[in-house]
């Protein structure tokens, strides 16, 4: 991962795309959570609607599967009014050997603002935005690199839920309940994006990652992350303020890197008999989807600190924010020639 | 926040110079005694009310005069919040907007909503409340009151209740508030 690698910060993704969350400042993302405060009080309104991206087009482009991310990001842009394209590549000329290269061109041609986009191959955000300087693209998940808008949903989910425990708000609480807090991220690191995400995002709000993982799962290069490894996942119970438990991603072939799912699970699954052992108000997170009785113990699923459906709900707010932010801005590129 | 140089300019880019002041606190406190006077005498029940202020610069107005109203009138005011950030009309051609919290609790159906500003501009604002204020229902009257009118209007819009109408040129910048109200000129920090 390019952890140290030399890039420009920024302090506002205003007008810019959401690519990775390396370069995001601990500014930027105070200022997209606060912002998704706003919409979570739109969406909490009975007309859950907005014109502030009237007359815009947002392309989804979902090269792979999901289901609550491509549901969430159409949500989000319907809600601000924009018009939104989604690109079907099952039935589409993608399927026919229809190079990204062109997929992009004839979506570019159709006069679209905005690309969100989910790829198999890490880096093929990064790839459009070159293609096409004028759009706006916002990563939805790309290969095993960044998922940004998980790890910030997630980060924004932590924050509510802490600010409402200290009786404060979370856009009165800025960064300030993240300095300190404990958190550990467990399972299979090595293909997730989101891990990545959430990492950068925990992190550069000021708080602590320890991420623990068989060594099969351990991405190479954790070394370089700035996160701490665990080697034992029951010794680091008691430590975590929030437990991050991330999906076993058999798709990509974790089948062949551990033993057997039992086996994983009597290591590294949140267990019942683990969820015991935290402090009763650890905090408990997971992408989703969840393998129930894998990664994540049924009956710990449904607990009170397990803030999946919250997170789920907070994903459109998250989104909303992300693609006001990104498109309302002036676009730094555009702004010569207009 | 009606004032369109401070809403449109990021806060952190621009800062507001006084070169004189225009009205002292009593001055503007004499103002909305009388503005709630006059809302009084416009609306015969005053339990329809609910007073509304726009993020950012009519909040602490609109909280001034909901008290106003409350003493006058014995009733306990409703009272809302409202950012129109998202229901603008120019977000493209400007950078992002500071967006502030937006709290109005109840249906406004029949009901009859004061809007609160500060200043009274090109009337965009206003508009874009309007928009706004279709989004919890159709209230029965919308009344405008501001604590200054400076003119230069872009769109069919007047205040039904004013403080002060001080005429400007467009270089000037107001800054209105409950301690009084200043005219002078922003400039680039």
């Amino acid at each position: 991962m390019d952890w140290n690698v030399g890039g420009e910060v920024i302090d506002s993704i205003a007008g810019r795309n959401l690519i990775t969350l390396r370069d995001v400042s601990q500014q930027a993302i105070v200022e997209i959570l606060d912002t998704a405060e706003a919409f979570a009080e739109v969406n909490a309104r009975a007309i859950k609607k907005v014109p502030t991206l009237k007359g815009r087009v947002v392309a989804s482009l979902f090269f792979e599967e999901s289901t609550r991310t491509r549901l969430s990001f159409e949500t989000a842009a319907k809600r601000l009014s924009a018009d939104v394209l989604s690109l079907a590549v099952a039935s589409s000329s993608v399927k026919k050997g229809e190079s990204l290269r062109d997929t992009i061109a004839t979506i570019e041609a159709l006069g679209i603002d905005a690309v969100v986009m989910r790829h198999s191959a890490s880096g093929a955000p990064e790839q459009v935005s070159r293609f096409v300087p004028h759009v706006r693209v916002i990563n939805a998940g790309d290969g095993q690199h960044q998922h940004p808008t998980q790890g910030l949903l997630d980060v924004f989910t932590i924050r509510q839920v802490l600010a409402a425990r200290h009786g404060t708000t979370g856009r009165e609480s800025g960064c300030e309940l993240f300095a300190g807090l404990k958190v550990l991220i467990v399972g299979d690191l090595r293909h997730s994006r989101v891990a990545r995400s959430d990492v950068m995002a925990y992190t550069t709000l000021g708080a602590t990652v320890r991420v623990c993982a068989p060594g099969t799962l351990l991405p190479v290069d954790v070394s370089q992350w700035p996160v701490e490894v665990v080697e034992n996942f029951d010794d680091a119970l008691g430590w975590a303020d929030v437990v991050g438990v991330l999906r076993l991603q058999k798709e990509r072939g974790t089948g062949s890197l551990v033993p057997s799912l039992g086996e994983f699970t009597r290591t590294h699954g949140l267990t019942w008999e683990r969820a015991r052992r935290l402090s009763p108000s650890t905090l408990i997170t997971h992408p989703g989807p969840m393998n129930r009785g894998v990664e994540i113990d049924s009956r710990v699923a449904d607990l009170d600190v397990a803030l999946m459906e919250r997170q789920v709900a907070n994903g459109v707010p998250i989104r909303m924010s992300v693609l006001y932010l990104s498109l309302a801005g002036r676009a730094p590129e555009r702004s010569t020639d207009e | 926040m009606a004032e369109r140089e401070r809403r449109h300019a990021r806060p952190r880019g621009v800062i507001f110079v006084p070169r004189s002041q225009l009205l002292t606190e009593d001055e503007v406190e004499r103002a909305l005694r009388r503005m709630a006077h006059e809302v009084v005498e416009r609306n015969d029940d005053p339990r329809t009310l609910v007073v509304i202020g726009l993020q950012t610069g009519g909040v602490p107005i609109a909280e001034r005069l909901r008290d106003i109203l409350a003493d006058i009138t014995g009733v306990d005011i409703e009272f809302g919040l409202l950012d129109v950030a998202f229901y603008r009309d120019d977000v493209s051609l400007h950078p992002v907007l500071e967006s502030a919290e937006t709290s109005i609790s109840s249906d406004l159906t029949d009901r009859t909503v004061i809007l609160v500003d500060d200043v009274l501009y090109t009337g965009r604002t206003i508009r874009a409340a309007l928009n706004a204020l279709s989004d919890w229902g159709r209230p029965r009257f919308v009344q405008l009151a501001v604590l200054v009118d400076r003119g230069h209007r872009e769109l069919p819009i007047r205040p039904d209740f004013v403080g002060k109408n001080l005429p400007t040129s467009h270089d000037e910048a107001i800054d209105a508030g409950v301690d009084g109200v200043w005219i002078g000129t922003l400039v680039a920090k």
